[in-house]
C-alpha cells in the first residue's frame, strides 16, 4: 500500500496497521533495533519531562495559532462593525478585499443541493481550494474554526475530569465521519436542501460572532457538553464532514508535519495531545516506515505535537522549503 | 475490583458497544439535522426575501448562510433568520414594518453581494424584482380612507427606521423619524414607494443615476378617489401591478396595527 493511500484510507476511518518487516527502510530498521537496546535513554527523557511538566513550559506555537484563530473570526467581525470591506461575508463565504472565497464544504452543499454554480461560486471555491491545499487542508480546522478553538477548551475540561475519574471518554468509530459526509452529500443531492449547514457548528459560530447570536448556540452548547462529558474532542474527530473535505484537500498537500525517527524516543507524549492520535501510529516503537514520516492528511497542523515533542522529533514541513520551525 | 473487571472484558464486546454507539452517533446527529425540514415543509413562516431571491425551494438550496447581503445593504434591512427556521437557519429576510427595502442603494447590493446566485444576478434595477406584493389588509384604519391628515413622524419617536429622502441627502438615508410630515390627506404610502419615486423622477426628465433603464414601466400603487354623495376628499390606496413588494408602504404607514402588509407567497413559489 502506498503512502499516500495509507493517509487516504486512515482519513476515511481505516485503523493504522502495524508496518511488514519489508516496509521499513533497511536504515529505519536499524534504529528501530538501537532504541530496543537503549532503554536508559528513555528514561533520561523522562526525568527530563516531569521537570517540564512542573516548571509548566508554555505551548508556544498554540498560543500562536489560537492568536491566528482568533485573529481571522475578529477580522470577520471588525470589518462588518467599522464596515472597512477587508473580510465580509462568513466562514462558510466571504469577500477578501472584494476577492471571493467559498468554505469548500458549503460550497458542494450548496452545488449538490442547486446543481448549478454562479461562476462567482466557482471563483471562490477554486481560490479557497488553492489556499487550503498549499496550507495543509485541515489546517482549517486548527488555524481557523471557531468551534475548534471552543472544543479545546473543552478538552481542557474534559482531561481534567477525566483525571479525576468523574467523566470517561468514549471513542466512537472513526469510519462514521465518513458516511456523516456520505450521506450529508446524497441528502443535499436528493432533498435539495443544504442540510448538514443547519447543525453545522462552524457556521452558526461563524455567523454568531458577526451578527449576533441566536437560539442555534443551543445546537453548538450541547455538543460542547457531549464532549466534555461523554467524548473527547467527538465532533471533530468522528462527526464533521467539513474536516473530511479539508483533509481530502490537503492529502497531497506540500505542508505537512514530520516525524523524524533517528532523534525520536517513543515517550508518546505527541499523541497524548493529538486530535487524531492515529496519525501518529507511526511514533510508536517499531512502527515508523522510513527515517522521515510525512504526517498523515488527517492532521490538522495544529503543532501541539510539535510543541510537546521534547526531542524535537516532529517539524512542520513544507516540501521545496525545508524544515520550517 | 472494576479494573480487573474492565480488563476481562471480552474485546468483542468492547467493539460491539462502540459499533453500537457509533450507530446511535449518527442516528442522532443525522435526526437532528433532519428536524430542520419541518419548519420548511410546515412553512411556519412565510418571508419576505431580499430582492432577486429565487422561489423559496431553490433560494434555500443555493443560499450559502455568509450574510454578505446582510453587510451591504445601506438601510440595514436584511436580518438572518434563527434555527427555529429550519434548514432556513442564516438565510435572509426582511421584516418590512420594522425596515423594509427602499433600493436607497440603487443598484441592487445585495444581489451584487450574493456569492452563490440566491438572489439572481439576471436583474438590475428595482423594479424588476419581485419579493411579494402589498396588499391593504386593513382599509377600515386607513387614514385616507378616513378623511384625514397625517401631522408628524411617520412611526413616532422610538422608529429606528431608514428611508432615503433624495431631497436631503441623496446617499444617505436617514431616520424616519428625523422626517417628519405635514399632509392635508395622509399619502405616505404612495409619497414614499421607491417605484412612484423612480416614475416621478423619470416624468421630470431625471431619470436615477441619469439611467433611462431605471424608469419602472409600470406604477405600483396610487390612490383613488372614494365616490360618495358628499363630494368629500376620501381616497384609498390600490395597489398596481407595478408593486414589487418592497415593503416601504408597510414600514411608513403611521397606522396601528398597518393598514398595508406584504405577501410574498405567490413571489416565494408558496400556496398558503
Amino acid at each position: 500500500m502506498s503512502k499516500f493511500t495509507r493517509s487516504l484510507a486512515e482519513l476515511l476511518g481505516r485503523d493504522p496497521k502495524k508496518p511488514q518487516p519489508d516496509e521499513i527502510s533497511p536504515e529505519a530498521k536499524q534504529i528501530h533495533i538501537e532504541v530496543r537496546a537503549d532503554k536508559t535513554r528513555i528514561e533520561k527523557i523522562r526525568l527530563e519531562l516531569a521537570h517540564k511538566a512542573k516548571h509548566g513550559q508554555p505551548e508556544k506555537l498554540r498560543r500562536i495559532r489560537w492568536s491566528v484563530l482568533i485573529a481571522v473570526n475578529l477580522l470577520f467581525v471588525v470589518s462588518f462593525v467599522l464596515d472597512i470591506q477587508l473580510l465580509e461575508g462568513a466562514l462558510t463565504a466571504s469577500r477578501f478585499v472584494g476577492f471571493h472565497m467559498a468554505d469548500l464544504n458549503s460550497a458542494l452543499q450548496v452545488i449538490l443541493a442547486f446543481k448549478h454554480v454562479v461562476i462567482n461560486l466557482l471563483i471562490g471555491t477554486v481560490t479557497v481550494f488553492i489556499m487550503w491545499w498549499l496550507l495543509g487542508g485541515r489546517t482549517f480546522c486548527s488555524w481557523v474554526c471557531p468551534y475548534h478553538l471552543l472544543a479545546e477548551w473543552a478538552e481542557i475540561l474534559h482531561v481534567y475530569l477525566a483525571k479525576k475519574k468523574i467523566v470517561k471518554d468514549h471513542p466512537f468509530d472513526r469510519r462514521a465521519r465518513t458516511w456523516f459526509w456520505i450521506i450529508f452529500a446524497v441528502l443535499a443531492l436528493v432533498t435539495g436542501y443544504t442540510v448538514y449547514e443547519t447543525i453545522s457548528p462552524t457556521g452558526i459560530l461563524s455567523r454568531a460572532l458577526i451578527y449576533g447570536p441566536g437560539i442555534a448556540l443551543i445546537w453548538v452548547a450541547l455538543l460542547l457538553l457531549f464532549e466534555i462529558f461523554y467524548s473527547r474532542r467527538a465532533w471533530c474527530r468522528y462527526a464533521c464532514p467539513i474536516g473530511l473535505t479539508y483533509g481530502l484537500v490537503g492529502a497531497t498537500s506540500p505542508f505537512k508535519i514530520q516525524y523524524h525517527l533517528d532523534s525520536c524516543f517513543h515517550e508518546g507524549e505527541c499523541r497524548k495531545v493529538c486530535l487524531v492520535p492515529h496519525v501518529l501510529d507511526t511514533v510508536i516503537m517499531g512502527r515508523a516506515r522510513g527515517l522521515n514520516v510525512d504526517i498523515g492528511a488527517d492532521c490538522t497542523r495544529c503543532g501541539r505535537c510539535v510543541d510537546t515533542c521534547p526531542t524535537s522529533s516532529l517539524t512542520f514541513k513544507f516540501k521545496g522549503l525545508g524544515n520550517l520551525l | 475490583m472494576s479494573n480487573a473487571k474492565k480488563l476481562s472484558r471480552p474485546l468483542a464486546q468492547r467493539a460491539r458497544r462502540k459499533f453500537l454507539r457509533s450507530v446511535a452517533l449518527g442516528a442522532g446527529v443525522i435526526g437532528a439535522s433532519l428536524l430542520g425540514f419541518i419548519p420548511v415543509l410546515q412553512q411556519w413562516v412565510v418571508r419576505l426575501r431580499p430582492p432577486g431571491a429565487l422561489t423559496e425551494q431553490k433560494f434555500l438550496a443555493s443560499c450559502i448562510k455568509c450574510g454578505q447581503c446582510v453587510q451591504v445593504c445601506p438601510v440595514e434591512a436584511i436580518k438572518l433568520a434563527e434555527l427555529d427556521e429550519g434548514f432556513g437557519v442564516g438565510s435572509p429576510y426582511l421584516d418590512a414594518r420594522a425596515q423594509a427595502c427602499d433600493f436607497s442603494c440603487d443598484g441592487l447590493q445585495c444581489v451584487l453581494a450574493c456569492p452563490t446566485g440566491a438572489l439572481t444576478h439576471e436583474i438590475n434595477y428595482p423594479h424588476e424584482t419581485d419579493m411579494g406584493i402589498a396588499k391593504v389588509v386593513r382599509p377600515d384604519t386607513c387614514l385616507a380612507v378616513l378623511g384625514q391628515g397625517f401631522k408628524g413622524q411617520a412611526r413616532g419617536a422610538e422608529f429606528k427606521g431608514l428611508l432615503r429622502y433624495e431631497e436631503v441627502d441623496r446617499w444617505k438615508p436617514i431616520l424616519v423619524r428625523d422626517h417628519p410630515y405635514d399632509l392635508e390627506l395622509c399619502d405616505l404610502c404612495v409619497r414614499q414607494c421607491p417605484i412612484e419615486i423612480r416614475i416621478a423622477q423619470c416624468e421630470a426628465g431625471k431619470p436615477p443615476s441619469d439611467d433611462e433603464n431605471q424608469c419602472p414601466p409600470q406604477h405600483a400603487i396610487r390612490l383613488e378617489a372614494i365616490e360618495d354623495s358628499e363630494g368629500s376628499k376620501r381616497m384609498r390606496p390600490v395597489i398596481l401591478d407595478g408593486c414589487v413588494g418592497c415593503g416601504v408602504c408597510e414600514m411608513i404607514c403611521p397606522v396601528e396595527p398597518t393598514v398595508i402588509e406584504m405577501d410574498s407567497s405567490a413571489s416565494r413559489g408558496i400556496s398558503v
